[in-house]
């Protein structure tokens, strides 16, 4: 009997991590063929930033670094959208620029999208400054003035022909940033937006890197987080309820995957259990 | 969903689980679709680098602006090429001293004042017992105390000390825990996406098909 259960322990330490993906594959995929509703719970940090925008006057610039590539967009895409909806909803003029290589597909895929759905124009209702390598060079720079990193915009026409840019000359001119980042340049605009120019900032950032942020929430220099996937929920969920986004036009995202991160989580809690019970008893028996 | 949609879609689910294969084991499936994402990378960063590094700051500038003493950085540029060769690598150390000197004047006054001393400030609070705040307030005081104590090495982590550094890695494995999960959050964010885009091109794929 003690042998047999020696065994299971034993089993349950040594477990193939392959089960474990199986596992995990056959709930993600079941939960996204049969979804169910999860209510989000919104935390102050990500409501800081919705309450700011919702402050924000038509007319008024709102910056976006958005500075992430592809393999980050499951998590990044959905905040970025629901902002960039609020904003043109609200007539708020938009500042965008991208400080990761393989970013600038991303802003224009997004800026594409919504500038048609809310009819909004290049130059005038937004600005689309491009990519620059070096974050802290052009950061830097662009706290003296957009036209020395960014002579032209994306699209080659010069800042200074372009009607939005008339009156913006540098961090000054915007309310806020709000950087959406994948990678070590919310770090950047950090120190040097913030820390330098003591520009207005909050970020957008993956799961992974969240903890990481939270001390600067605390201190101050930034005024609010979005975290991954559930931080871009919580922020779908006020945009919609703010009347900026409809599930039925598809634009809750990131609110729709909260169940397969539901059932995931509670599979992924089942197997540490499981571990720490098989550490635990196969300790005792020795 | 037209004709090119399905097609190209098509290939990015093909593309999406030929990478999920290796989770059974390394296969040519997965290490075709490796290579691929790693040379379309590289391919899509030399074109953007090219367009919105080289060419502004370089040639228009040179040849368009006429502006000479971009030579300067260019040369710089080019020495840096000569660690290719083991004669000539020494010239490049010109061109890294004036990177890292310059890099290292910029970031190192900055990361001092954002990174540790606006963290320190954050870290001296009002502390008292009437309020959730000043819990709060208390309960960072003694963590980041303690997790500081744990990383003193040169006094044995023993008696009063050593329950302090007990505390310490206690805070360090909270931090960890949170780190830990919000981890498994953006993995499984990656995993969503990509079985809710697989479910949404099979439903269209079979709407086309019928």
């Amino acid at each position: 009997m003690d042998n047999g259960k020696s065994n299971l322990y034993d089993w349950m330490m040594n477990l193939d991590r392959r089960w474990v993906y199986l596992v995990i594959g056959v709930v993600v995929t079941l939960t996204a063929i049969a979804p169910f509703k999860v209510p989000v719970y919104v935390t102050p940090e990500v409501r800081n930033i919705y309450n700011f925008v919702e402050s924000m006057e038509p007319g008024e610039v709102l910056m976006i670094g958005v500075d992430y590539a592809p393999e980050a967009m499951a998590e990044l895409h959905p905040m970025n959208y629901a902002i960039t909806r609020q904003c043109f909803a609200k007539g708020i003029k938009l500042l965008l620029c991208c400080l990761h290589q393989n970013g600038p597909g991303m802003v224009e895929q997004v800026i594409a999208q919504v500038s048609k759905e809310y009819d909004k124009v290049n130059g005038v209702d937004y600005v689309y400054l491009g990519y620059k390598p070096y974050p802290a060079i052009t950061i830097l720079a662009m706290g003296q003035n957009f036209r020395i990193p960014f002579p032209e915009d994306y699209y080659g026409t010069p800042l200074d022909s372009l009607p939005m840019m008339r009156n913006i000359v540098n961090f000054d001119n915007v309310k806020a940033i709000i950087n959406i980042s994948a990678g070590s340049a919310t770090e950047y605009w950090i120190n040097y937006a913030n820390g330098r120019y003591n520009a207005k900032l909050a970020i957008g950032v993956t799961g992974v890197m969240t903890s990481d942020y939270y001390p600067f929430l605390q201190s101050g220099q930034i005024f609010g987080i979005i975290g991954g996937m559930k931080g871009a929920a919580e922020y779908e969920d006020l945009a919609e309820k703010g009347g900026y986004i409809s599930s039925e036009k598809d634009q809750l995202t990131a609110f729709k995957s909260m169940p397969i991160q539901t059932t995931t989580h509670i599979v992924v809690i089942l197997f540490i259990v499981l571990g720490n019970v098989g550490y635990f008893m196969s300790k005792k028996k020795k | 969903m037209g004709t090119h949609d399905i097609i190209f879609n098509g290939i990015a689910a093909f593309l999406t689980l030929s990478i999920y294969t290796f989770l059974y084991k390394d296969n040519p499936f997965y290490k075709f679709a490796e290579h691929l994402v790693v040379g379309v990378s590289a391919g899509y960063f030399a074109v953007i680098l090219y367009y919105n590094g080289f060419v502004p700051k370089l040639i228009v500038p040179l040849w368009e602006q006429g502006k000479l003493y971009y030579i300067i950085p260019a040369v710089l540029g080019v020495m840096i090429w000569t660690r290719f060769s083991r004669k000539w690598s020494w010239i490049s150390r010109f061109s890294l001293a004036f990177y890292i000197g310059s890099g290292a004047g910029i970031a190192i006054p900055l990361y001092l004042q954002n990174f540790v001393l606006r963290q320190l400030s954050a870290s001296m609070l009002p502390v008292g017992i009437s309020t959730w705040p000043m819990i709060t307030n208390i309960l960072i005081i003694i963590g980041v105390f303690c997790a500081l104590t744990y990383f003193y090495f040169s006094k044995e982590h023993t008696g009063a000390f050593g329950a302090s550094a007990k505390i310490g890695i206690w805070t360090l494995m909270v931090g960890f825990g949170a780190g830990f999960g919000l981890t498994v959050m953006g993995r499984v964010s990656l995993l969503a996406e990509r079985v809710v885009f697989i479910r949404d091109y099979l439903n269209e794929l079979f709407r086309y098909l019928s």
